[in-house]
């Protein structure tokens, strides 16, 4: 069984059924990307997965245990960490803060939280020029580094981003995904989100395509990007402006 | 200079009750940071407060005790208890409608008011009580022309010292950035590993806390205390809340020094009866020029 295991999941919004049976899996040390269109039900696989939703049916585990019906805020102690959509940082609280709440779950092992600070600091050492500043007045990039390292601080197993180079600089959408692929390295399980398929594609080992709440197509990663479906719909000369 | 004199006499009665008001707006602020809710029981709690620190110094007794024993009796006890009575009212009352309207809320959080006068009449009946007169020295000093009491002076200084470990709750804690959190994204707090239901749960608990402490004052200060003492009280405390930007911590403390004062030099150059008209004047004026507060960056709108 693979370390996160998603299984035939069905998720509604009212009556509209958002998610018509998603099954997916990620190991240690993998990127697993998944692509689709605006409204696909990327957003809503992530939030189902970190428990902000309720699926109606099909079954979630991380290493072994369930995670659906079990509230967001234990899964994130059960080691799936979510960089939501859009960063969703806490602007009115500063860059230290920030990271703090991050550790929520270890805050009162002082000498860990340091740990894991420094480590979030080596990561992106452009936070730790800020660590007094209000997230809020952070730019894009340095709150989207805010928003990655507030998820490392609890060491998770898998981490799931949603959109990380959403209105980033190509070079700094670039630097971000190159560092998601060391956290992957170091061991963690990555579930990538991204509009930019080509670097998403570039950097991960497996790939989803959603449509419609299904999987239309799936595959290894290099795979996939020569696939000519996948050329065709999300590949497409629009975005090559700056990427490399 | 006799001019003078007065006013400083005002000011020094105005900062002790406007602490008793800036404890109770802290209840109203923090609970609404939170859950954009106004708890209309935050005075009524105050009055719980008071009648149970009655009990304990009266009914039964304590008011013979070494007076420091006494005070931290009257005050921690009803502490405990009336923090115990807001989570009641939290578990049965709002959470069941936190995700619904706001105008459902609203009106329950009024019904709370009314249920806690109701049961206070039922429990402790409808006379004025009287706290034990002589449990502070009743005495005083002169500075200048200004008369200052030792127990004006006894009850500011705990109230500060309230505000003051409340602040060093809210910015020194985890829990307390915790808090400040929930201001802006209850989503994402929970990605963070927040138990976003038991931190709430802390600020019902702090807010009935200092409401509480507010009411033994009240009684110590004022001596009579009487059911219906919660519902001026609350909404002074709510105007205080509102004049410093609800939601907003040391707004909070100064719009309660401040309605306290305004009351003072109200009844001081008037008269008593102007108390009120003035108070709440004040507000609507504050409310139409700048609606977000005196102090009021305004609260970061939740998603
Ligand atoms: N809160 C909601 N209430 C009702 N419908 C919703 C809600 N959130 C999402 N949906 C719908 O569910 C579907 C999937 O949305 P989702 O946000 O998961 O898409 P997405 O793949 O993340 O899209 P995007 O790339 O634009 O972020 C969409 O049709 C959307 O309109
Ligand atoms: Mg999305």
């Amino acid at each position: 069984m693979a370390l996160l295991e998603v299984q035939d999941l069905h998720v509604y919004y009212g009556n509209i059924e958002a998610l018509r049976g998603i099954s997916l899996h990620a190991e240690p040390g993998q990127i697993v990307a998944i692509l689709g269109g605006n409204g696909a039900g990327k957003t809503t696989t992530l939030r189902t997965i970190s428990g902000l939703l309720r699926p109606r049916s099909g079954s979630i585990s991380c290493a072994g245990k369930s995670l659906v019906g079990v509230d967001a805020h234990v899964i994130v102690g059960m080691g799936v960490s979510h960089v939501p959509e859009g960063r969703r940082i806490f602007n009115i609280l500063d860059v230290d803060e920030n990271l703090a709440l991050g550790g929520y779950l270890i805050r009162s092992q002082h000498q860990l939280i340091k740990e894991r600070k420094a480590a979030v600091f080596t990561l992106f050492p452009r936070l730790a020029e800020r660590r007094g500043q209000l997230a809020g007045t952070l730019s894009g990039g340095e709150q989207q580094m805010l928003a990655i390292g507030r998820a490392l601080m609890s060491n998770p197993k898998v981490l799931m981003l949603d959109e990380p180079s959403l209105g980033l600089a190509p070079i700094l959408a670039k630097s971000v995904l190159k560092t998601v692929r060391e956290i992957a390295n170091r061991g963690a399980a990555v579930l990538l989100v991204e509009q930019n398929a080509r670097q998403a594609l570039a950097i991960a080992d497996h790939a989803y395509v959603i449509e419609v709440g299904r999987i239309v197509l799936e595959g290894g990663a290099a795979v996939l990007a020569k696939d000519e479906r996948v050329q065709k719909a999300y590949l497409g000369g629009f975005e090559s402006v700056g990427s490399a | 200079m006799l001019g003078m004199g007065d006013f400083l006499q005002y000011t020094v009665i105005g900062l002790t009750v406007g602490s008793f008001y800036a404890l109770v707006a802290l209840g109203y602020t923090i609970v609404y940071g939170i859950i954009r809710l106004i708890n209309f029981a935050q005075g009524d709690l105050s009055m719980v407060g008071a009648f149970l620190g009655w009990t304990l110094l009266v009914s039964f007794g304590f008011e013979h005790l070494p007076v420091y024993l006494a005070l931290v009796i009257a005050f921690v006890v009803p502490m405990i208890g009336t923090a115990i009575v807001n989570l009641g009212i939290l578990q049965f009352a709002y959470k069941p409608l936190l995700r619904r309207s706001l105008l459902a809320i609203l009106i329950t959080a009024l019904g709370m008011s009314l249920l806690l006068q109701n049961a206070a009449e039922l429990i402790w009946g409808a006379a004025i009580e009287a706290y034990p007169p002589n449990l502070l020295p009743l005495s005083g000093f002169f500075v200048g022309p200004v008369h200052v009491t030792y127990v004006q002076i006894a009850l500011v200084v705990a109230s500060l010292l309230l505000m003051g470990g409340l602040v060093a709750f809210i910015q020194g804690t985890t829990i307390g950035t915790a808090m400040r959190a929930l201001a802006v994204d209850h989503d994402a707090a929970r990605l963070m590993g927040i138990n976003v239901d038991a931190v709430i749960r802390i600020a019902f608990v702090l807010g009935a806390m200092l409401a509480a402490a507010s009411g033994v004052m009240l009684g110590i200060y004022y001596v009579q205390i009487h059911f219906t003492m919660g519902f001026l009280l609350g909404l002074r405390a709510f105007t205080a809340a509102v004049l410093g930007g609800i939601g907003n911590i040391p707004g909070a403390m100064a719009g309660g020094m401040l309605i306290g004062l305004l009351e003072a030099y109200t009844t001081g150059y008037l008269s008593g009866t102007w108390e009120d008209v003035v108070v709440f004047g004040v507000l609507i004026t504050v409310l139409i020029v700048k609606p977000t507060g005196l102090f009021g960056e305004r609260v970061a709108e939740r998603m």
